[in-house]
C-alpha cells in the first residue's frame, strides 16, 4: 500500500513540477492578452529563443559555475524581453488600428521567421543543455528518485506567481496594468502613457516566456519544434484559468499537469473488458479539460467577463450588394481561371486547384469570421471531417468519387452543428479556442483510430476512377464546386439570412429585440460554414489521392485563419485572394530558397504593415478613392 | 380593455429584493412613464418586461396572454418593440438594412439564404424611416450617424415589428432639449395615431411631465404612487422621495 | 523551350545541386526528383542532402548515366502528404523528372507512393519506416531502400531474448513508427519467449514525451527491462530523466535507432552506457566501401557522416543504378530494372527485392558505449536486413498482387 502511495506522490510532485513550467510561459501570454488584448502567436517562439539563448549565453558564462548557470538563464529571459519590446515597437504598435485578430497574423509571421533564425544560428541538431550546477542528482522520496531540479520548479512557479502579484497589486505600474486589464476607456482616463505600458508589457511578457524557455534547460533539448508545441499549451492554460486572470493560469497549469501525470500514472488500465490505454490521452487531455471548462464556465476558472467584442464590428463598413458588373466580372474571371491552365502547364493545374479549394475553405471561414464575428481557430476540423467523411465513402461504401463528395459537406456541417452548439453560447477569445479544442478532439480520434481512418498513416489511394479521372476535368469539377460554394456563401451573406447574420454580430441584444434568434443564427451559420468547408476537404482529398490527421490539424487551421486575414475581414472577395496570394506565396518560395519559411514570413509581415486593412480591404479603399 | 397588466412582479438578486409587489396595467395608445430615483427598481421592472430578467413571482400579461419568463425574441414577436438607453444600432449597416432587418425577421424571413435582402421589405423599411423623419438618410452608415438620428433609427426599427407596446429605456438620455422634445412628441403622437401602448423610464422630469399620460413611480422596488402627472406631482410621498433624492423632481410650474 | 522555362531550370539547379559544370554544358541532364520534410526534420535531412550531393559529384564524376550526367531537382514537403503531393506533380509537369524519391514521415511516404502508383512514376521510399510501404501498401512502382520498423525491430531481438528478462516495459511515440515497433516487438518475443509479460506500456506524444511521469509511471512497474522505441527529442529527454531518477540501475535497455550520430550525439556524455540499439557507428567500421565513403564525405563537406548521409548517398546511387540498368527513361523500365537491381553502398551490398521492393540495406546493431565523452557504438555487428525479414509466404499474404 505505501508503494502505491509512493508512486501516486511521486507522480504528484512530478505534475507540481510541470505544473510550473506551463505556468511561466502561459503567465507572459496572458498578461500580455489581458493588457494589448493581442493573441500573441510568437509566444512559443520567444519560449523556444529563451532556451535557446540559455544554451549558448550558459556556455559563453561557464557551464559548470553557479553564477555562469543562472547569469546564463538570466540574461536569456532580458534579451527575450528586449526582442519582444522590440516586436511591439516595430511591428505591432503599427496595426493596433486594424481590425481585431489582424495582429495574430502579424505574431504568425513572427513564429516563422524566428523558427528560421533560430535555425541560422543554431544548426537543425537538438541541443541538449547543461544541468544546473549543485542541482544534477535526484533526491530520495520514500524510495523514489525525484531530480533535484525539480523541487527548484516546484518552488519557482509559485514564487513568479508571488512576485507577479506584488507587481500588479503593490506597485502604481502594477495598477496601470490591472486598468488596462478591466477597462481600457479608464486607462485613457487615468492619464498614463498607453505607449510606455504596452511596450514594457510586451517586455514583461516576453521576458517570463524567455525565463520559462531559459529555466527549462536541464530538463528539455533546445529544438525547433518547440515553438508550435509551447503555444498550443500556453493559450490552453490561459483560457483555462481566465485570460488576463495571472492566479488562473497557475491554477489551470496545475489542473492539467496534474491530468497529464495523472494519465500516465494510470498507464493501460483493463476497463468494461478491454484495456483502456491512459497514456495515449495525453495526446489530447489538456484540450478535453479546454473543451470542459469552457462548456461550464464560458470565461474560465477565474476569468471575468471580457468588453472584447466577438469580431468586432467597429471596422465593417456596409456590405453593398455586388453591383450589376459583379457577376458577370466573376463569371469572366471565372473562365479565365478554368482555360488558363490549358496552355500546356500541367502544374498550373494543380496549384489552381488547390488554390480554389483553399478559397472555399477560406470563404466558409471567412462567412463564419466577418458577418458571422465568430471565429474559429479550428476550422481544419471541418475540412478535415469532410475530407475522411469523402475518402471512408470511398473506400469503405465503394462508392464512387461523385458520390462519395457527397459526404464531404455532410459530414463537415454535421460536426459543425455538434460543435457550433456549444461554440455559439461563448463569445470572443474562448469562443475562438473552444473551436481549437473539439478541433483537436476530433484530430486526436482520427489520429488514434486505427481501424477506422488508419490512424497517423491516414488514408490513400483515393483516386476518383471514370471521367474524374481525367486531371483537367478534375480541376473544371473543382472549380466549379468551389465557384459555386463561394458564390452561394456570398449570395447568403447579402441575403436576409447574412442581414440576420451580421445583425447579431452587430448587436446581440437588438437582435434578439427584433425577434432574431442570435444564437440560432449563429449556429446553422456554423453549419453552412462547416459544410462547405467540409465539401472543400473532399475536393482536396480526391485530388491528393490521401489524407492523413493533418488534414484537420492546427497547422491547416492556421493557414485559413492567415487567407482570411491577409485577404482582410471585412470584405468578401479578401479571402479569396488571400488564399490565391498565400498559398502561391508558399509554393514560389519554397520552392526557390532554403530559407522559405522566413522569407514568407517577411512576405506577410511586409502584407500586414503596407495593407493593415488586407489586400481586398486596400483594393477597396484604392476604389473608393479613385 | 388594457394591453399590458403586470401583477405582483417580484425580483431579488442574491437576497437584495429589487423589485417588490408591482402591478400596473398600460392600454392602447396610452403613453406612461416609469421614474424613480436611481436604484428603485425601474431597469429591474423594465427588464422583467422584455423578457432579459425572468420574474421570480407575477405574471405579465401582454393582451391576455402571460408573457413573464418568455425570452426577448419571443416577446418582441408578440408586438413588443423597444429602444434601449444606449443606443443599439447595427453600426455596420445602412440606416435602411437596420430597419429592413427587423422587419424580415417579423416577417419570418431571417432564414432566407438565396434571395437579396436588399430589396426585401425596402418599402416598409422607408415608409417607416419617412414617419421618424429619417427617409433622406436612409442609405447612411449607422455607425455615422448623430446621436439624435440614432434614436430615430432605434424608433423605426422598433416600429418594424407593428408592435401594440413599445418600452423605451431612458429614450431622451443623452440628448440636446431641443431634441428630447422632438423625439417624445414624435412618439406620443405615433402611439396616439397607432394605438400603441408606450412605457417609457426617464430621468428628465420635464419629458415626463410634458409627455407622460400616466406616471408610475417607483421607490426601493415598490409601486409608490400611480396617477396623471398632476396627481404625482402632488402626492406627498413622491415628493418626500424626490427630495431626499436631490433635484429631480422638476417643479415644472 | 521558352525562355521562362530555360529560367526555372537555371533556378531549380542552383537552389538544388551544383552538377558539374563541364558535364551539364555537354548534354541535358537526367532530372530525379527528391521531395523531403527538410524543415520539419531537419536534423536527419541535412546530413542526408549532403549525402546527395556526394553521390551526384561521384556519379556525374564518372560520367553520370546513360551519358548524361544527373541532377537532383530538391523539394521540400513541409512535413504534410498534401503538400508533398502537390510538389511531386511539379517535379514531374515542370521539371519533367524521370523519378521521384525521398520522403520522411510514413504518412507523407504513403501519400507520394499511393500517389506514384495512379502515376506511374518509379518513387524510391528513400527513409520512411512504416513497413505498409512495401507489405499491406506495397505497389508496383515504390522501392524503399532503408531497413523497416519491422527489420529493425527484428535486429534487437536476438539480444532481447538472450539478456533473458521477464517483466518487460514499452515506451513508444504515439505514432505508426512506435506502435509498428511496439506490435513486431511483442508478436516476435512472444513467439520467442512465451512466459514474457509486459508490465508497462507507455504511448507518449510524438516530440511532446512528459519525460518524468513516463519515467516514473515505468519505474512504478518494476521491468526488468525495458523496450524503447523515441528517438530526437523525446529520447533525450527519457534519457536524461531516466538516469536522474534511476530508472536505467539493473535494468536491461533496447532502444531502436538510438545509435544513431543523429539521436546519439546530442546526448554527449549522458550518453545511456550499455544499451542495446540499432545505429550507425561510423567511426569504427573498416570496409572498403565505408572507408571510400567517410574519406570523400569529410573531404567534402569536413563533417562526419550521420546516418541521413548515408541514407541519401545510397537512394541517388540506387536511382542511377537504376536508370543505367533500365538504359531508359521509361518509367516502367526503370521499375523493371528497380526490381532485383544490386549495388554498392557504404554498408555494403544491397538487393532491391523482387518480392516486395524492400532493399536489404542492414543496420548496425550494437550497445552504447563512451568514449572521449562522447557517446559510440560497442560491440556492434552488421545485421544484414535480408536476415531479418518475414518468410515470403507471409510477405505475399501482406502484398497487394499488382
Amino acid at each position: 500500500m505505501s508503494e502505491i502511495f509512493a508512486d501516486i506522490l511521486i507522480q504528484f510532485l512530478n505534475g507540481l513540477a510541470g505544473a510550473s513550467s506551463l505556468f511561466l510561459v502561459a503567465a507572459g501570454l496572458s498578461l500580455i492578452f489581458g493588457v494589448t488584448r493581442i493573441v500573441n502567436f510568437a509566444h512559443g517562439a520567444l519560449f523556444m529563443l529563451g532556451l535557446y539563448l540559455a544554451w549558448s549565453l550558459i556556455d559563453l558564462f561557464g557551464r559548470s559555475t553557479l553564477l555562469g548557470f543562472w547569469g546564463g538563464v538570466l540574461a536569456a529571459a532580458l534579451c527575450v524581453g528586449a526582442i519582444g519590446a522590440a516586436i511591439e515597437v516595430f511591428v505591432l504598435r503599427r496595426i493596433y488600428k486594424a481590425p481585431e485578430l489582424f495582429q495574430l497574423l502579424a505574431t504568425f509571421a513572427l513564429v516563422l521567421i524566428i523558427k528560421d533564425a533560430v535555425l541560422y544560428f543554431w544548426g537543425a541538431e537538438e541541443l541538449l543543455g547543461p544541468r544546473a550546477p549543485g542541482l544534477r542528482g535526484a533526491v530520495e522520496i520514500f524510495g523514489r528518485r525525484l531530480p533535484e531540479y525539480d523541487l527548484l520548479l516546484i518552488v519557482a512557479g509559485p514564487l513568479v506567481l508571488c512576485l507577479l502579484w506584488l507587481l500588479l497589486h503593490r506597485t502604481r505600474y502594477g495598477m496601470f496594468v490591472r486598468a488596462a486589464t478591466q477597462d481600457r476607456e479608464m486607462l485613457a482616463a487615468l492619464g498614463t502613457n498607453e505607449r510606455h505600458l504596452f511596450t514594457s508589457v510586451f517586455f514583461l511578457g516576453a521576458f517570463l516566456a524567455g525565463l520559462g524557455g531559459a529555466l527549462q534547460i536541464p530538463r528539455e533539448p533546445a529544438q525547433l519544434s518547440l515553438d508550435l508545441a509551447v503555444i498550443s499549451d500556453a493559450f490552453v492554460v490561459v483560457v483555462v484559468g481566465g485570460m488576463g486572470s495571472i492566479g488562473g493560469a497557475f491554477l489551470a497549469a496545475l489542473l492539467i499537469a496534474q491530468a497529464k501525470a495523472l494519465c500516465i500514472a494510470l498507464g493501460d488500465v483493463a476497463m468494461f473488458g478491454t484495456i483502456v490505454s491512459f497514456s495515449k490521452l495525453t495526446l489530447v487531455v489538456e484540450f478535453a479539460i479546454m473543451a470542459a471548462v469552457l462548456v461550464l464556465r464560458p470565461w474560465g476558472l477565474l476569468g471575468k467577463p471580457l468588453a472584447l467584442a466577438r469580431g468586432g464590428s467597429a471596422h465593417a463598413s456596409p456590405l453593398d450588394p455586388p453591383g450589376q458588373l459583379f457577376w458577370p466580372t466573376s463569371l469572366f474571371v471565372l473562365m479565365l481561371l478554368a482555360f488558363a491552365p490549358l496552355g500546356g502547364d500541367r502544374y498550373l493545374l494543380v496549384l489552381m486547384g488547390d488554390i480554389a479549394v483553399f478559397a472555399l475553405f477560406a470563404v466558409a471561414l471567412h462567412f463564419l469570421m466577418g458577418p458571422g464575428g465568430l471565429v474559429s481557430f479550428g476550422h481544419a476540423a471541418y475540412f478535415g471531417l469532410g475530407s475522411y467523411a469523402a475518402a471512408l465513402a470511398f473506400l469503405r461504401l465503394d462508392l464512387p468519387a461523385e458520390a462519395a463528395l457527397l459526404a464531404a459537406p455532410l459530414a463537415g456541417g454535421l460536426a459543425a452543428l455538434l460543435f457550433g452548439w456549444f461554440c455559439v453560447r461563448l463569445s470572443g477569445v474562448y469562443l475562438a479556442m473552444l473551436t481549437l479544442a473539439f478541433a483537436q478532439i476530433a484530430w486526436s480520434v482520427v489520429f488514434q483510430w486505427n481501424d477506422a481512418t488508419g490512424g497517423s498513416n491516414g488514408l490513400i489511394g483515393l483516386w476518383p476512377a471514370g471521367w474524374l479521372k481525367d486531371r483537367t476535368l478534375y480541376f473544371w469539377a473543382t472549380l466549379a464546386l468551389c465557384a459555386a460554394g463561394i458564390f452561394f456563401l456570398w449570395r447568403t451573406v447579402h441575403a436576409p439570412f447574412g442581414l440576420a447574420l451580421r445583425a447579431a454580430r452587430d448587436q446581440p441584444m437588438r437582435a434578439e429585440a427584433v425577434g432574431i434568434d442570435t444564437r440560432r443564427v449563429q449556429w446553422l451559420a456554423f453549419a453552412l460554414s462547416g459544410a462547405f468547408a467540409g465539401l472543400a476537404g473532399g475536393l482536396f482529398a480526391f485530388a491528393k489521392g490521401s489524407i492523413s490527421p493533418d488534414t484537420l490539424g492546427v497547422a491547416r487551421s492556421v493557414d485559413g485563419l492567415a487567407m482570411v486575414l491577409l485577404g482582410g475581414v471585412h470584405t468578401l472577395t479578401g479571402p479569396v485572394l488571400g488564399a490565391a496570394v498565400f498559398t502561391w506565396l508558399q509554393d514560389e518560395i519554397a520552392r526557390n530558397t532554403q530559407y522559405w519559411r522566413a522569407i514568407l514570413g517577411l512576405a506577410i509581415l511586409a502584407l500586414v504593415l503596407a495593407f493593415p486593412y488586407g489586400l481586398g480591404g486596400a483594393l477597396k479603399r484604392l476604389r473608393g478613392a479613385s | 380593455m388594457t394591453l399590458l397588466v403586470a401583477n405582483g412582479l417580484r425580483k431579488a438578486f442574491g437576497g437584495v429584493e429589487a423589485v417588490i409587489d408591482v402591478g400596473f396595467a398600460v392600454a392602447p395608445g396610452e403613453v406612461v412613464a416609469l421614474i424613480g430615483p436611481n436604484g428603485a427598481g425601474k431597469s429591474t421592472c423594465f427588464n422583467m418586461l422584455n423578457g432579459q430578467l425572468a420574474p421570480d413571482r407575477g405574471t405579465i400579461e401582454l393582451g391576455g396572454k402571460n408573457i413573464a419568463g418568455l425570452p426577448p425574441r419571443a416577446i418582441a414577436r408578440l408586438g413588443v418593440g423597444r429602444t434601449f438607453q444606449i443606443t443599439a444600432t447595427f453600426a455596420s449597416m445602412r440606416v435602411r438594412e437596420n430597419v429592413q432587418a427587423a422587419l424580415q425577421s417579423f416577417a419570418d424571413k431571417s432564414y432566407g439564404l438565396w434571395r437579396a435582402a436588399d430589396t426585401l421589405c425596402r418599402e416598409e423599411a422607408q415608409a417607416l424611416l419617412a414617419r421618424v423623419g429619417m427617409a433622406d438618410q436612409a442609405e447612411r452608415q449607422c455607425g455615422t450617424l448623430a446621436y439624435g438620428d440614432l434614436k430615430r433609427v432605434e424608433l423605426a426599427v422598433a416600429l418594424a415589428g407593428k408592435p401594440r407596446l413599445l418600452l423605451m429605456d431612458e429614450p431622451t438620455a443623452g440628448m440636446a432639449p431641443a431634441e428630447r422634445l422632438a423625439l417624445m412628441s414624435l412618439t406620443a403622437s405615433l402611439a396616439r395615431r397607432d394605438k400603441i401602448g408606450v412605457l417609457f423610464t426617464e430621468h428628465d422630469m420635464d419629458t415626463v411631465f410634458a409627455h407622460a399620460d400616466r406616471i408610475l413611480v417607483l421607490d426601493r422596488g415598490r409601486l409608490i404612487a400611480e396617477g396623471s402627472p398632476a396627481a404625482v406631482r402632488n402626492d406627498p410621498t413622491v415628493r418626500r422621495v424626490y427630495l431626499g433624492a436631490g433635484t429631480m423632481y422638476g417643479e415644472a410650474t | 523551350m521558352d525562355r521562362r522555362h530555360v529560367l526555372k531550370i537555371g533556378g531549380a539547379a542552383a537552389a538544388a545541386l551544383a552538377v558539374p559544370r563541364a558535364m551539364a554544358q555537354a548534354r541535358e541532364p537526367i532530372r530525379i526528383g527528391e521531395l523531403n520534410s527538410y524543415k520539419v526534420f531537419a536534423a536527419f535531412l541535412e546530413p542526408y542532402k549532403k549525402g546527395m550531393d556526394l553521390a551526384v559529384d561521384e556519379i556525374n564524376a564518372g560520367g553520370g548515366a546513360l551519358g548524361r550526367p544527373i541532377e537532383i531537382v530538391v523539394r521540400d514537403d513541409n512535413g504534410q502528404p498534401g503538400d508533398a503531393v502537390r510538389v511531386a506533380e511539379e517535379l514531374l509537369a515542370r521539371e519533367r523528372v524521370s523519378m521521384l524519391m525521398g520522403t520522411f514521415a510514413s504518412n507523407v511516404g504513403l501519400a507520394v507512393s499511393s500517389f506514384a502508383k495512379e502515376r506511374k512514376v518509379p518513387f524510391l521510399a528513400s527513409e520512411p519506416l512504416t513497413d505498409k510501404i512495401v507489405w499491406e501498401q506495397g505497389n508496383r512502382y515504390t522501392f524503399r531502400l532503408r531497413a523497416s520498423t519491422y527489420m529493425q525491430t527484428a535486429m534487437l531481438v536476438p539480444d532481447a531474448v538472450r539478456v533473458a528478462k521477464r517483466r518487460w516495459a514499452i515506451v513508444y511515440p504515439n505514432y505508426e513508427y512506435g506502435q509498428s515497433a511496439t506490435a513486431a516487438f511483442k508478436k516476435l518475443m512472444q513467439a520467442r519467449q512465451p512466459n514474457i509479460e509486459f508490465v508497462a506500456e507507455q504511448a507518449t506524444p510524438l516530440g511532446r514525451i512528459e519525460a518524468g511521469p513516463v519515467a516514473a509511471a515505468l519505474q512504478a512497474a518494476r521491468p526488468e527491462a525495458i523496450f524503447s522505441s523515441l528517438f530526437g527529442p523525446d529520447l533525450s529527454r527519457f534519457v536524461r530523466e531516466g538516469t536522474t531518477r534511476g530508472l536505467f540501475r539493473n535494468v536491461e535497455v533496447f532502444n531502436l535507432l538510438a545509435g544513431e550520430p543523429e539521436y546519439l550525439d546530442p546526448l554527449l556524455d549522458e550518453a545511456p552506457v550499455g544499451w542495446y540499439v540499432t545505429g550507425y557507428p561510423w567511426q569504427d567500421i573498416k570496409t572498403p566501401e565505408h572507408d571510400r565513403f567517410l574519406s570523400a564525405y569529410q573531404a567534402k563537406f569536413r563533417d562526419y557522416p550521420r546516418l541521413g548521409s548515408v541514407v541519401g548517398y545510397a537512394a541517388v546511387i540506387g536511382a542511377a543504378e537504376a536508370i543505367r540498368k533500365a538504359g531508359s527513361l521509361e518509367p516502367e523500365k526503370i521499375v523493371d530494372a528497380m526490381k532485383g537491381l544490386s549495388h554498392s553502398t557504404p554498408f555494403g551490398r544491397i538487393v532491391y527485392r523482387t518480392l516486395d521492393h524492400q532493399s536489404t540495406m542492414g543496420a548496425y546493431v550494437g550497445r552504447i558505449g563512451l568514449r572521449n565523452g562522447k557517446g559510440v557504438m560497442t560491440d556492434w555487428r552488421y545485421a544484414d536486413g535480408a536476415e531479418y525479414l518475414p518468410t515470403d509466404a507471409e510477405i505475399r499474404s501482406l502484398r497487394p498482387p499488382e
